[in-house]
């Protein structure tokens, strides 16, 4: 990315786990070969410079299981004082074998597994892996199973991202208040999701060509009275946190991302509009029936934690426009269509990429099919882990605190980054 | 930190006033009072709730009136592939339309409910029992055919929808069976 790593070194350090050499810090200048990049210790000399003299270097393993790391991950981080120097992220502890386990059951099979992936947003992945399949089979979906899937979808958002504000402000320090509020509000939708799928996190509801089963009776009026109580949780969480001078000390002009390495490490999602860059899936692709809503896409002016922690917020307050227009017109009808099945389920070799814009960042699945019962290939584009890998350029001369925001602010969910 | 700091502390006295008002309001509003006191209290499960598979028979004998024909088409759809069924053989061999093994290894079951959506007869739904550990992981874990089945009126009382369609639908596939027999038979 922009440059400070090299590129042999740090294949080195990862097979070995070492970061460090074993002699002194200034070593890692040293020990590269003459013919190297110059583009390796030209932007961080810096701070390179002003903290070499002061001697040595720590390298801290933070995690695997820290609170601060959202699950088993682990972040090497080499230290001068409480100064980032380097930074690697260590994933795989909860690696799984998904795409292996997709190709080797059925297309349904797959489903159920894709709860797993982003656990905090079981229906946005359902409908990604829904939506490669679609397009691989060229099945159409009913309308109101189109519209159920929004509505689900932007419950999942809202609910994602009160959740990720809470955790990042628990790690700001604010223990405990702010995620509970987030969690008081996330337990009515599950509740909602409860009564739709019958599950409340591996939900496991969206069918190649529409849903499982149609709404239970009073489900919409029981989601108008979630809906409606909203934009109040909204106005009040804003009021607990946006003008908190702590928050603002803690977060501004810390971990800024610049619009152009956003846009080449692929960094999609929240992340990517609060460095300013107008890029949502939901109005460049237009996929299901989000060109029939309303809704304006928030942007970022600085790309730092304030600016990702806000987007959330704004975001969270245009899902719930979204959800007030897709439950005003939503239609009877059927929500499945009757050309898909559910067993033997085998569309025409081809390949298909479905991608939407998941509460975390672009979520894609790619899938090629033989013709087959199950995918050939079966490969998942997971925003998390891509967000993921601007995390050293963020924290890179940043204290070991900020490291933990900026971490916090990414919103990452390692069922995800590891699958 | 040239946005917006007007003075300094404004903020924190505006959190600390929502963080009052929601501390008194938990006294009196129920939507920012959430939580049961689990045990003591419990939330009724909903009509659609699902744990872990049961295997639904009609009428009083579990073994006479197990819906399930031994089909494994369910053993086949599972994803973590946690169902072994064997089918029973009368005593010249010949393999008899019923379950003599249906196991279901709950350590490994994520209760996706894929083998009630496909089961054709019915014979396998969803659970709602929690509350559901051992002392014995593996073999604790391991449910049994005697420990799945569950009678009709059971799952009248976990899904009372659900079941009382899918009544009605075994019950007229049952009567246009009988009335086929009887017509093959008098024939």
């Amino acid at each position: 990315m922009n440059g400070g790593l090299d590129e042999r070194a740090l294949i080195g350090a990862l097979s070995t786990g070492d970061l460090m050499p074993e002699s002194a810090g200034a070593a890692i200048e040293e020990q590269r070969p003459p013919d190297a990049s110059p583009s390796g210790s030209a932007t961080r000399s810096p701070a390179a410079e002003s903290v070499r003299g002061e001697g040595e270097f720590l390298e801290v393993s933070l995690g695997p299981h820290h609170p601060s790391t959202h699950g088993v991950f682990r972040v090497d981080v080499v230290l001068d004082g409480e100064r980032v120097v380097r930074l690697k992220p260590v994933f795989g502890y909860l690696h799984r074998n998904h795409e292996k386990l997709g190709e080797r059951g059925s297309y349904l099979a797959a489903m159920p597994y894709t709860d797993r992936l982003d656990y905090f947003c079981s229906l946005t992945n359902n409908w990604a892996y829904a939506l490669a399949v679609e397009k691989l089979a060229g099945l159409e979906v009913p309308e109101r199973a189109e519209y159920i899937r929004v509505i689900a979808a932007e419950l999942t958002r809202v609910q994602n991202h009160a959740c990720l504000i809470g955790f990042l402000l628990q790690e700001a320090g604010a223990m405990g208040t702010p995620i509970m509020y987030a969690f008081r509000e996330r337990e009515k939708v599950l509740d909602l999701f409860e009564s739709l799928t019958g599950a409340r996190m591996m939900c496991n509801y969206f069918r190649f060509g529409g849903c499982r089963c149609d709404l239970p009776p009073g489900w919409i009026e029981q989601c108008r009275r979630v809906v409606a109580e909203l934009p109040r949780f909204l106005d009040e969480f804003e009021n607990l946190l946006a003008t908190n001078e702590i928050l603002m000390a803690r977060t501004q002009g810390v971990g800024v991302l610049s619009a152009a390495l956003a846009v080449n490490a692929g960094v999609t999602g929240p992340n990517l509009r609060a460095s300013g860059v107008n890029y949502d899936l939901r109005k460049a692709d237009r996929y299901g029936i989000y060109d029939r809503f309303k809704f304006r896409v928030p942007l970022g002016a600085h790309g730092d934690v304030y600016d990702r922690y806000m987007i959330r917020v704004l975001e969270m307050r245009e899902s719930v426009a979204i959800l007030d227009q897709a439950l005003a017109g939503i239609p009877e009808g059927p929500i499945l269509n009757p050309r898909s099945r559910l067993r033997s389920f085998r569309p025409r070799a081809g390949e298909a990429y479905g991608r939407l814009e998941a509460p975390k960042g672009e979520l894609g699945f790619y899938l090629i099919s033989d013709g087959s019962g199950s995918p050939y290939r079966y490969r998942i584009r997971p925003p998390s882990f891509i967000n993921l890998t601007v995390l050293e350029d963020l924290c890179v001369g940043r204290l070991l605190q900020d490291a933990i925001v900026i971490l916090g602010g990414i919103d990452i969910v390692m069922g995800e980054v590891d699958r | 930190m040239s946005r917006g700091v007007r003075l300094v502390g404004l903020g924190i006295v505006k959190g600390l006033i929502e963080t009052a008002r929601n501390f008194i309001g938990s006294y009196r509003d129920p939507r920012r009072l959430v939580t049961v006191e689990y045990p003591e209290v419990r939330l009724p499960p909903v009509e659609r709730a699902r744990t872990f598979p049961m295997l639904v028979y009609d009428g009083a004998d579990p073994e006479a009136g197990l819906r399930c024909v031994a089909c494994k088409i369910c053993e086949k759809e599972c994803p973590p592939q946690c169902i072994y069924i064997e089918a029973d053989r009368d005593a010249r061999g010949r393999v008899l339309k019923r379950p003599r093994v249906f196991d279901v290894d709950c350590s490994v079951c994520m209760g996706c409910q894929i083998c009630a959506e496909v089961c054709p007869f019915d014979a396998i739904k969803m659970n709602t029992e929690y509350e559901l550990a051992v002392a014995d992981r593996f073999g604790g874990l391991l449910l049994r055919k005697s420990q799945l089945v569950r009678s009709t009126e059971y799952h009248r009382t976990v899904h009372p929808q659900e079941a009382v369609e899918i009544d009605a639908q075994v019950a007229q596939a049952r009567a246009r069976a009988e009335a086929k027999a009887r017509a093959g038979g008098g024939g």
